[in-house]
Order: C-alpha cells, then structure tokens, then sequence
C-alpha cells in the first residue's frame, strides 16, 4: 500500500498522506497494459490540437471523424426507433418505418430503453444469423450461437476471458499476429496470460505462414501452455486478405494442435484488391467436413465500426461460436450478463447493417449508392497510398489489400536510431513524433503494433477524403526525405 | 458409453436451478475421465470445458439474471407455444428496467437524442428549439459532428463539462472539475474498471473489498472475476438497513487477518434494500475510510429516487467536501451515476459516468489507457447522459412538458403501496422503502420448505422463488442472490410494473404466500 518514497516526501510536504492507489500498489497486470492506438503519440497530438496547432488524426479506423458520412437508411431507422414520433412523419420512407416497428416490437416495453436479454435482442440475433447464411453461400447459423457485444472488442475481451487458466507453465498461450491489433496485447497483459508471437511475412505482403505457426507455438510449450490461435482477417494494421487455402491450413493447424480459433473478421466488407476475395474462417471450416467441421471450435467476431458504415460510436458487435461446449456458452452468458446488455442502439444499427434494404425497397437505391461510394473511394485511396508510398525512397508499402490502413516499412538512419535512443524512444516513435511535430500528421508507429527486430513502420489510415489523402501522403513522404537527410 | 454419454449430457445439458457451474463441472469431469478409457470411439474433448475455462469466471455469479431469470425464460416460451399455465404473462419484477415495464421515455431527451442521430431533422419545424441546441453542441463536439465517431475515452469533452456542472449544482456549489469525471458504458462499466486497477497483491495481502450485504451482485461478480477478497459488512435489517460504522470496524478487523482491506464499496440509496443513508452515517463512513485507508467506492445510481419524506439524497462527494481539508484532500473517492434509473429509466443506452476524487495523477493516466483498449462508452450513452444533467430549465420551450414527465410521485406511491402491502401478509415483514426501486421483504419459511429446497439442492429463497413462478408466473430474485445474514430469507421485487399491475401483483404474492405457509406447515 505504500507509495514510492518519492511519492511519500511529496505528499507530507504537501500535507497529503500517502494515497491507497498507487503506481506501486495497482494491479500490476493493468500497469503492463498498452495500446498504441490511443498511446502517447496521441496524447502528443491532443496537447499539439489544444496549442490550436492542426493535427490531422491518421491513427485510428474512424471514417466519420475523416469526414465520412453515415448510411442515411441506417440513421433514419435509428431516428424512429428513437423518437417513434416520427412514424408518423411524411419525411420517412415507409421501408424504414417498417424496419423501426419491427425492432421497436422486438424491444421490451417497445423502447431501445430498456435492457435486451445479454446476449441481445432475439430477432437481431436471429437476423445475424441469417445474414451469416446468406454471406457463407447457405451454411446455417443458429441465432442461438449469436452474441451481440458492445463492438467486437467487448466479444474478444470475452472469449479470451475464459480461455485463460493455469499458472507458471501451465497458463494459457494465445497465439497472436505480429504486427497485430494491440488489443490482444492489450487484453492478454492484463488477464496475465502468455503473449505466443507469430509473425506475418513482410516479404511476402504480410503472409500467415503455417511453418511459422509451427515454430511459434513449438517455442512457446517451452513455458505455457498454448490454447489459442487469433488471427485477424482481413488484417489489422497490415490489411492482407488471407487466401482460401491458407485459411485451410490454418484450420488444419488449429485442429492438429488443439488451438481455439478466434477470427478477428470486422473487416471483412472491406476488401480492396483484384484478386483478393474475404472467406470466412466459418464457411471454410464448415466446407473442410469432419473432423474439423464438427469440431474445431471457433469464434468470429465482426463490427459496426468499419466497413462502408462506419458506426463506431455506437459500439455495435456480435461473435458467432461453433463447436462451443454447451456448458462453456452458458458461462459466457452468464459472464455477459453480469454487464446486463451491450447497448441497444448499437444492436438496433447492427441489424440494419446484416438486412440492409432489399432490391424491392423504396430505399435500396440510396443505400447502395451510398455504400458503394464509399467503398470505391476506401479502394481507390488504398491503391492511391500504396503508390505514392513505393514511389517515395525509403518507403516501401505492401499492397493494401482489405481493411482501412496502410503499414509501410521506413528506412531509418543509423544516427536516428542513436538519437532515439538516447530519447529512451523506440526509433519508430521517436519518427512519429518528429512528424506529428513538424507536420502534423498522427500515425502509429510500427512498435505500438509489434514488427520484426530491427525493422520500422507505422500505421497510418487511409481514410481521409481522397485529396486530402494524397497531400497528406506527399507530405509525409517529404518529411522522411528531410528527416533522413538530417541524420544522415 | 452410454454412461460416458450420460454424464456429458448431464454435464452439459440446460440449466438445473441451483448454482452455476458446480454440480456440472464435477460432472463433466467424470464424463471426461470414462472417456479418456475409450477415446476411439468418441468425439474428441473439447479444448475448452467447464474444467479447463477460467475458474474466476467459473465462480461469477450474477442473481439478477441467473437461474431464476433463464427459468423464466423457459415458462414465457412455454406459454407461447399454447402450455397452459395457471397465468397467462410472466411478470419480470426481478430487474430494474423502468421501461421494459411500460415506463415512457422522456420526450425531450428523445427528441435530442432522434436530432443527434439524424441531423437532417434539425431542420425540422417538429422539434422545438431548445433541443436542437442541445443536439447542435452535442454534434458540434463529435468527430466528423457525428455519433458514429469514436469519442475520446474519457468521453466527450462538452459533455463532461456538463457533468461537472451538474455535480457542482447538486452539491450546492462545491466545485467538480471536468477532468475527474469519466464517461462509462453504464454505471457498471465504471465500477468494474476502479475495482480492476485497485486489486493487486497475492496470499494475505491480496486486495479486500468490503460490500454491503445484502449488495447488488455486480460487486461480488467482479470480485470473484478479479479473484480478489470479498469481505462482508452487514446492514442492519432491524434499522431499516442501516450502515453501522460498528459493523464496518468488526469487519475490516477480521479481514485483516487474510487479506488487505483496501476498498470500501456504499450503494447509497441502497440496492436491493432501498436505505438512504443519513448524512450523519455518511460522514462516520468517511471517517471510517480515511481512519482505515479506504479507498470509497460510492453507487449513486439511485440518487434521482429518493421517496421518503424524511429522506434525503447527500452525494458522498459534497460531504467530504464539507468536511474539511484533512478529509476532503485525502479520501480517494470514486462516486458513480446512471442514466438507467432515476425518472430518465434509459437502460438500453449504457449511459454512466464516474466522478473521481484525490486519484494520483498517475493513476487517473492508467485509468485512460485502461478505458482507451475499449475505445469509448457509446456515443449516444453519452449524449442521453447530456441531457440527464442538463435538462431543459425554466424559461425553456421544453421546460413544462419536461417537469410533468420527469415527476417520482408515482414510483413514491408504489413504494409506499408496496412496504404497506407486504406488511399485511402474516410472514412477511417488509422494511420502509426510502429510495431505489425494489423491495426486499424478509420472508419466513417453514421448517418443511427448508427441507425440501435442501433436497432440491436449492437455497430455500430460491425454492420459494421458483415456486411462485411456477404458480403465479412472477419472476423475484432470491435474496440468497444478494447475501443476508445466516438463517434469514428475503427475495428482491421490483416496484416499476403499473399500479393496478402492482396491487395485482402483490395480492399473488401475498396468496401464494399464504398457501406456502400452509403446505409447508
């Protein structure tokens, strides 16, 4: 309970006791808790935008804030859900009035005020699954393999929940992509589990390699003892759409090595590249047959927060499970009850994103046309910064296949490195943050993401309106030649 | 195998009504064991079992939706498939769900809330004014002027601005700063994510947390979950549930012996027993903190539901203030809020915030970091929160409407209803309910019952309780849920379903009651 005695001085000059909550006294496990995302890049940035300097936010997979607008079917269903009011307002269209009452009726005492049962309303559910069907070309889902969560992570957060157990040589391993998204970092610090790096193939533009599975999970039973494999695809930050084959082979490994899968899937309606197309990790596995089909166990997880949507305020999720023990869903019910349920705006939006209007529906021109827009645009801006990163020396960026990010490898100069050593930096940051100083422009470095040793990157959106992205682009690629002729 | 086969069934089949977790995972750790003998001829076991999973998680339990509430759930399928039944509806008096049970919403924090998510009805002539200003600030503070951007995790600066103000008004001046407020998904989000940063240590000098019993079994769900120490402190049921500072001295004593008491948890009104602590009681319970050390953990959710006339709501914040400096720059306090009670009953929305006191800088930068892994609470949770504590004012277009909407007398009558009715029935004694929603009645139950919930495996209340289901299709938790003293029965029921639903409501129980006396004599 003691304070460090720094700490203690300080606060008996001051007159203060020590406190009860001290860095020295907290949960350890949340101490080692990081994520890059909103780390202290970003912290840098909010003092730079209070100094009313301009910052242009690169760093996180947020379209609307980069000036994307909402799914107009979507908000008007949600207005009327809302405001039930206006259902009788001429100024809706009647396709949307209808989707209104119908999740309305769905909804105890007819309100998105009142709490869902915890795993989310029925209907919903039931309109996930059958989105789940439509999209794995006639594979069934059960409703009742459906958990609406408060956007993906809250579902992630939950399954890697039960996974973990043991102690010392015993306690969980999860496998995780590097360069991957750090909240599996992020969670498997503070559940005290054992972080199983496996690393994606730069060279090969960011390749899940099946031999390198083997080694990672070979070193690790050294000192844990590995039950999962996460594996993010569409990827995040590297954007690389896996193939059907390895998707496969990654099955296949799972099921050889007893690994519960997690598929990380929230970007899969956004997928960019010709040749690249999205298999989901279920349809694959349900195609492979028995054994794997009956009982590999998995759970994909998808979003309202990316995609041609966007949505992520409303914190809008679900996690469909396959082959999970009867007994072990009923504890992660239990365990989703203790929150009592994930928002129901954010449900409501979910069920607008997996029955978007029909081809019959007043609003079914609208709604493709908007989602396409923005789809072509997401795509031409991946293919835009993939080219003005490559034709900059010092760069180099794979092939933005899906998701929302670019994730370029930087040459750094020797006397760099040195500098940001003697900051206490990683040299990635330490570039981050010249950037953000001189230009304004807030990515994330490579490091905040895991990359092999010795290597740089940083993570940067591609979601700025197009223009702006180019300039943003040329800019940046101009700061690195400047920042490599200064330490040169 | 068809043995093996039997005990995987009854490992893994639905839910018998006793305790998650126990009775199956003994049973499923036998079918595993006659499995192994034959593993050719099976399916493979599962790499993730009741055996194998987190045992914390195991050891959750949370009553107000537990084995009772999925009981329901089963009897309301029943009823729809044509089951006859002695009753046609089940009634859900087991949660605090103010609109589920017919509660309307407040208008003009819809009417904000319908401009916030569908901007193009700001040029609407249907919506006064002084909404679309609110929904204007609102916006004008989001990302890309939308709901749909992730917010900062701490929340909407604006917002919490509001906050503070809010705070500053209700406690008389005394000054909130924004940067110690924190928006949450819900009150809950808040609560689990202090109690997460303050436990630490191992062996006896793992984190205690001290709660009431009876309690709202968030706190023992996260407690179990963190695998830290629950120590119990009682109210005093003979004293209309107060907090004795006694009790609190007898149990921090003893729990020294096994772990470190860090943490003292105060639902104030309380949940499930309704108590609104004295302002006297609150200044002893911070003495008590900062005397031992404690860290104050104060649920206000309620504060909005304070009935009785001889009560009042005094925010643990503005009496630590009041205090004086030695108090008031020291006691680290953590007071949190909702918008899923009080008049507003938004449940659906996961609207919270917490308002932190005398946190070390450091650790109000792990507090970010820690909430920045989840990105933000809802967006629209927040905004419905923005109006909570900035609600139309005299002068206002909306301000009339408002007022008639957001008027108690109603949940007081049905408080009152409630305490007289349960008071009436020969076995039933029903403690004043001063604030909250619920009543929390102590039951007598016969010799005979007891035995046979024990040869149901059943805590007695919660035989009780599923037979008034069964029989009546009211839904009540069992006070075994909440905790009560050793030997003592109670169940919590809800005071939200309408008047005349509520007298019809308790005139069941009380007959059911009745005849359970007599069966069991």
């Amino acid at each position: 309970m003691a304070s460090s005695t720094g700490d203690r001085s300080q606060a008996v000059r001051h007159g203060l006791r020590a406190k009860v909550l001290t860095l020295d006294g907290m949960n350890p496990r949340v101490r080692r808790v990081e994520y890059a995302v909103r780390g202290p890049i970003v912290q840098r940035a909010l003092e730079l935008e209070q100094e009313l300097r301009q910052v242009i936010r690169a760093n996180i997979g947020d379209a609307q804030a980069m000036g994307q607008r909402p799914i107009t079917f979507l908000r008007q269903v949600l207005a009327l859900c809302v405001n039930p009011d206006l259902l009788s307002s001429p100024n809706f269209p009647d396709d949307a009035k209808k989707r209104a009452e119908r999740i309305l009726q769905a909804c105890g005492g007819h309100s998105l005020g009142a709490y869902s049962v915890s795993s989310g309303i029925q209907l919903i559910r039931e309109d996930v699954a059958r989105y789940i069907e439509r999209r794995d070309g006639g594979i069934p889902a059960d409703p009742n393999n459906v958990f609406l969560s408060t956007g993906a992570s809250d579902a992630i957060v939950t399954v890697l929940k039960l996974l973990v157990a043991g102690e010392g040589h015993t306690r969980t391993g999860v496998l995780i992509p590097i360069p991957q998204y750090p909240l599996y970092s992020a969670t498997l610090a503070e559940l005290g589990a054992v972080q199983v790096d496996y690393y994606l193939d730069e060279e090969r533009a960011w390749a899940l390699d099946v031999a390198e599975l083997h080694r990672a999970l070979g070193q690790a039973r050294d000192h844990c003892r590995p039950r999962a494999l996460c594996v993010i695809n569409p990827g995040n930050p590297t954007g690389q759409v896996q193939t059907r084959e390895c998707i496969e082979a990654v099955i296949r490994f799972a099921f050889e090595e007893r690994l519960f899968l997690l598929a990380d899937e929230v970007y899969q309606d956004n997928v960019y590249a010709a040749g690249s197309q999205f298999h989901s990790f279920k349809k694959v596995l349900m195609e492979m047959g028995p054994p794997y089909a009956g009982q590999q166990e998995l759970a994909s997880f998808h979003s309202t927060s990316k995609g041609y949507m966007g949505e992520c305020g409303f914190r809008g999720g679900y996690v469909e499970v396959v082959n999970m023990d009867a007994a072990v869903q009923q504890q992660m019910l239990k365990l989703m009850s203790v929150r009592l349920c994930p928002p129901v705006p954010g449900q409501a939006l979910l069920d607008l994103v997996v029955s978007p209007p029909a081809p019959t529906d007043p609003s079914f021109a609208q709604f493709q046309a908007e989602k396409q827009a923005v789809l072509a645009e997401l795509a031409a801006k991946a293919k835009l910064t993939e080219q003005v990163f490559n034709e900059a020396p010092g760069i180099s960026c794979n092939p933005v296949q899906g998701a929302m990010y670019s994730f370029p490898r930087v040459q750094l100069p020797p006397r760099a490195v040195e500098r940001a050593q003697e900051l206490g930096l990683a040299p990635d940051m330490f570039f981050c943050l010249r950037l953000l100083e001189e230009t304004g422009i807030c990515v994330v470095p490579g490091s905040g993401f895991g990359q092999r040793e010795g290597t740089y990157h940083f993570r940067m959106t591609i979601l700025p309106p197009l223009e702006k992205l180019r300039l943003l682009l040329e800019k940046l690629s101009r700061f690195h030649a400047k920042f490599t002729l200064e330490y040169s | 195998m068809q043995r093996a086969a039997a005990l995987v069934r009854r490992g893994c089949g639905p839910r018998t009504p006793s305790s998650w977790g126990r009775s199956q995972s003994s049973a499923a750790a036998e079918a595993s064991a006659v499995l192994k003998v034959r593993p050719e001829r099976s399916r493979r076991e599962r790499i993730l079992t009741l055996e194998s999973m987190n045992p914390q998680v195991k050891a959750v339990e949370y009553a107000v939706r537990g084995p009772i509430v999925l009981k329901a759930g089963e009897i309301e399928l029943e009823l729809q498939r044509g089951i006859k039944k002695p009753f046609t509806e089940v009634i859900r008096a087991n949660i605090g769900d103010a609109q589920a049970m017919g509660q309307q919403p407040i208008t003009f924090l819809r009417q904000v809330m319908a401009l916030c998510t569908y901007p193009n009805l700001l040029d609407s002539p249907s919506f006064p004014e002084d909404a679309k200003k609110r929904a204007r600030r609102i916006l004008q503070a989001c990302g890309g002027n939308s709901l749909g951007s992730y917010s900062a995790s701490q929340g909407v600066n604006c917002i919490r601005e509001d906050v503070a103000a809010y705070i500053t008004r209700r406690d008389g001046g005394v000054p909130a700063d924004p940067d110690n407020i924190y928006l949450t998904t819900g009150a809950s989000d808040g609560i689990s994510t202090i109690l997460k940063i303050l436990v630490s240590g191992g062996g006896k000098s793992r984190t205690g947390v001290m709660i009431p019993i009876p309690q709202y079994p968030l706190y023992s769900a996260v407690i179990s979950e963190l695998d830290a120490i629950q120590v119990n402190y009682y109210l005093d049921e003979e004293n209309c549930w107060a907090l004795n500072v006694n009790e609190l001295r007898r149990a921090v004593q003893e729990a020294k012996d096994h772990c470190d008491p860090k943490v003292l948890c105060i639902i104030n009104p309380g949940n499930p027993t309704g108590q609104v602590q004295s302002r006297k009681c609150i200044e002893d319970v911070i003495h008590f903190a900062w005397e031992e050390k404690l860290f104050l953990l104060a649920d206000e959710v309620y504060q909005d539901n304070v009935y009785s006339p001889d009560c009042r709501f005094h925010s643990f914040k503005k009496v630590l203030y009041e205090m004086g400096p030695e108090y008031s720059s020291n006691v680290e306090l953590a007071s949190f809020h909702s918008t899923s009670k009080g008049y507003m009953g938004e449940c659906g929305y996961r609207g919270g915030y917490m308002e932190v006191i005398n946190l070390h800088p450091e650790i109000k930068g792990q507090l970010v970091k820690l909430l920045s892994v989840r990105l933000c609470p809802p967006v629209s949770g927040q905004a419905a929160m923005d109006i909570v504590v900035n609600p139309p004012v005299a002068g206002e277009e909306s301000f009339e409407q408002f007022s008639r909407e957001s008027v108690l007398g109603n949940l007081a009558k049905k408080a009152k209803l409630t305490e007289d009715l349960f008071n009436q029935v020969p076995g039933i004694h029903c403690n004043p309910l001063q604030g909250a929603m619920y009543a929390f009645p102590r039951i007598f139950i016969p010799a005979k019952a007891v035995e046979a919930a024990q040869a149901h495996q059943m805590a007695p209340d919660m035989f009780y309780c599923m037979k008034l289901l069964e029989e009546t299709g009211i839904c009540v938790v069992p006070g075994s849920g909440f905790g009560q003293r050793e030997g003592t029965y109670h169940f919590r029921m809800t005071i939200l379903p309408p008047v005349e639903k509520l007298k019809t409501v308790l005139q069941k129980v009380k007959d059911f009651h009745i005849n359970f006396l007599e069966k069991y004599a």
